[in-house]
């Protein structure tokens, strides 16, 4: 089926590594996120899967044989690009019959599974449309169709979502996730959205300049980050991150409390502060705290409608049992 | 320019221009129309009496004029293929990254800065002429017969200089095309297993099909019209077998003298352009809309 293995994949252009020997287990069935900041090197990682560019070194196995050197069409994977890549001179129909037509595959088998595709993606009424004339969120559906009409091994993202609107982004989430609990194939999907990657994923991988610096599920890495850097990557708002006489107190070079792990009080506490600025989401608010202990003011999460303004004087207690504290190199102390 | 005010400054200010192309279009247009009626001979202009249509009938019923109105076809037609066709190759060729590939698309943008006068005459003597030309010596070094391109293969000797000169045209345009064309969507065709020759087929070849419409489009307006080529060329024989009709217009004009017949016979010329522009347009023009 999609079980896809990573052996020492290397990746550079010229001089420069964008990938540095690197090993991965994909799952057969697994919905896996790779994460990271723009540059991390995740669409690479994700093409040089699809074969849409060469490892340098290393070995990729797809499904128990080696396709290190097998070229795209021979990988059985479908990829959907930021871009869509649908083709414009092509009604929906023949867009998504493009990779049957290209496989040889006969009238009718195509049509059956074109009109199937079209009936999970409710592009039914779109059929014979361009794609000029369809919306965004439409487009990325035929995009997608494209890909599962080829019932492939497994199926790339490559930031599918970050050309559409607010809205319509949650709606393809929730759609993509529904797909995967329907087809149970594997899926890489990349992004640099950690909320699409904690809301979509069974296993996270987050890149950082090349390197894989965590893999787990998101729960995982939420509750035990690694580093500095994945505790600061995962979760919204960022994690307070702490360096200095505090740190001390706990024998770590530097502490972590999320926003949401962090007490409120306007009487008393273990920190004094200075309310900043305050971001109201209605269910929630997010104080931006002035503090001694940090240069940086601190995000704490308040009640939606915690009662005080800018200036005002605030005590911040952290749980004890949710502080994380990181060594001199930036790695979690356990 | 949405206001009352702006829209009339922009009609005063547009004026001149709009007057002076009307002129510069209509007088020579109503002249020629006026010199087709009347029976003006160059060696006897004083008596200019009026003919009615006695002029076109003349012209028409001229066996070398429905010879040149097929040399004409087929001159546009031979260039639009072969400039349409190695466009798309050259075109595809200089999308490649390879060593140099600025200087040599500079070279290959070169024959469209020749003068039509010097590019035949250069192909005419240096490379068709069967004694001192290129073709003719490599022929002959190989052990074959040399072609004496411009009285065995009048008409196709005109179309290869003109297909020469407008080769750059069409592969300047059709890069453009082609370099338009997202990597992504080339990616997707490659990953849903199409192979080159079907990505060119289905993928690069519709998306340059406005580029073709436009290079036959232009082409057509300008290849109805090669003269200069002809003239110091072939000019226009053996007998009329590369005469196109701008040709037969010139030698009505200035070898016989008649600019009656000459008149009408660019009268004619005029309509038959407009029927060939009207089919171009309705042919594939509808590829510009999308």
């Amino acid at each position: 089926m999609g079980a896809i293995r990573l052996e020492k994949v290397r990746k550079a252009f010229g001089e420069a590594v964008i990938i540095p020997e690197l090993d991965l287990d994909i799952k057969d069935g697994e919905f896996v996120v790779f994460v990271g900041p723009s540059g991390c090197g995740k669409s690479t990682l994700l093409r040089l899967i699809a074969g849409l560019e060469d490892v340098t070194s290393g070995d990729i196995t797809i499904d128990g044989t080696n396709a290190t050197e097998l070229p795209p069409a021979k990988r059985r994977l479908a990829m959907v690009f930021q871009s869509y890549a649908l083709y414009p001179h092509m009604s929906v129909r023949k867009n998504i019959a493009f990779p049957l037509k290209m496989a040889g595959m006969d009238k009718a088998e195509i049509d059956k599974r074109v009109s199937n595709a079209a009936k999970i993606l409710n592009l039914d009424n779109y059929i014979d449309r361009r794609p000029g004339q369809l919306s965004g969120g439409q487009r990325q559906r035929v995009a997608i169709g494209r890909a599962i009409v080829r019932e492939p091994a497994a199926f790339l993202f490559d930031e599918p979502l970050s050309n559409l609107d607010a809205a319509l982004r949650v709606g393809m989430r929730l759609e993509i996730s529904e797909l995967h609990q329907r087809l149970k194939t594997t899926m890489i999907y990349v992004t640099h959205d950690q909320v699409e990657a904690m809301t979509m994923a069974d296993k996270i991988v987050v890149l950082h300049a090349g390197h894989i610096e965590q893999v787990g599920s998101p729960l995982e890495l939420y509750s035990r980050p690694r580093n500095t850097f994945v505790a600061g990557f995962i979760g919204s708002p960022k994690m307070n991150l702490l360096t200095g006489a505090e740190a001390k107190k706990h024998d770590a070079a530097t502490i972590g409390v999320r926003p949401e792990h962090i007490a409120l009080s306007t009487s008393e506490g273990m920190w004094k502060g200075t309310v900043k600025v305050s971001e109201h989401l209605g269910s929630d608010t997010f104080l931006h705290v002035e503090t001694a202990l940090h240069p940086e003011p601190l995000t704490v999460r308040a009640d939606g409608e915690f009662p005080v303004h800018y200036g005002d004087t605030v005590y911040l207690t952290p749980q004890a049992d949710k502080i994380h504290r990181f060594d001199d190199k930036g790695l979690a102390i356990r | 320019m949405a206001t009352t005010h702006t829209k009339s400054a922009a009609r005063a200010m547009m004026a001149p221009s709009v007057i002076a192309l009307l002129i510069w279009m209509a007088v020579p247009l109503a002249m020629t129309l006026y010199y087709s009626t009347l029976g003006y001979s160059l060696y006897n202009p004083i008596s200019t009496p009026f003919v009615g249509f006695d002029n076109y009938s003349y012209f028409l019923s001229d066996p070398t004029f429905s010879a040149a109105l097929v040399n004409t076809l087929i001159l546009v037609v031979g260039v639009l293929c072969i400039t349409v066709g190695g466009g798309i190759l050259v075109a595809l060729l200089l999308d490649q990254d390879f060593y140099g590939v600025n200087v040599v698309r500079l070279l290959v943008i070169a024959p469209f800065f020749v003068m039509p006068t010097v590019a035949a005459l250069v192909w005419k003597n240096m490379m068709m002429n069967p004694v001192y030309g290129v073709i003719g010596q490599f022929l002959s070094s190989i052990g074959l017969q040399p072609i004496d391109w411009m009285t065995e293969v009048p008409l196709l000797s005109i179309i290869i200089i003109v297909a020469w000169q407008w080769l750059p045209f069409a592969t300047l345009i059709l890069l453009t095309a082609l370099q338009s064309l997202s990597s992504d969507q080339k990616e997707a065709a490659e990953m849903d297993g199409a192979g080159a020759l079907s990505i060119f087929w289905y993928i690069t070849l519709p998306h340059m099909s406005r580029a073709i419409t436009v290079v036959i489009l232009i082409q057509t307006i300008f290849l109805l019209s090669i003269f200069a080529e002809i003239l110091v060329t072939t000019n226009g024989g053996p007998g009329s077998q590369s005469t196109n009709l701008t040709y037969l217009v010139y030698q009505q004009a200035i070898s016989f003298g008649d600019v009656g017949a000459a008149s009408a016979g660019g009268i004619v010329a005029v309509i038959l352009a407009n029927i060939v522009a009207i089919f171009l347009v309705r042919l594939i023009g509808k590829n510009l809309d999308a």
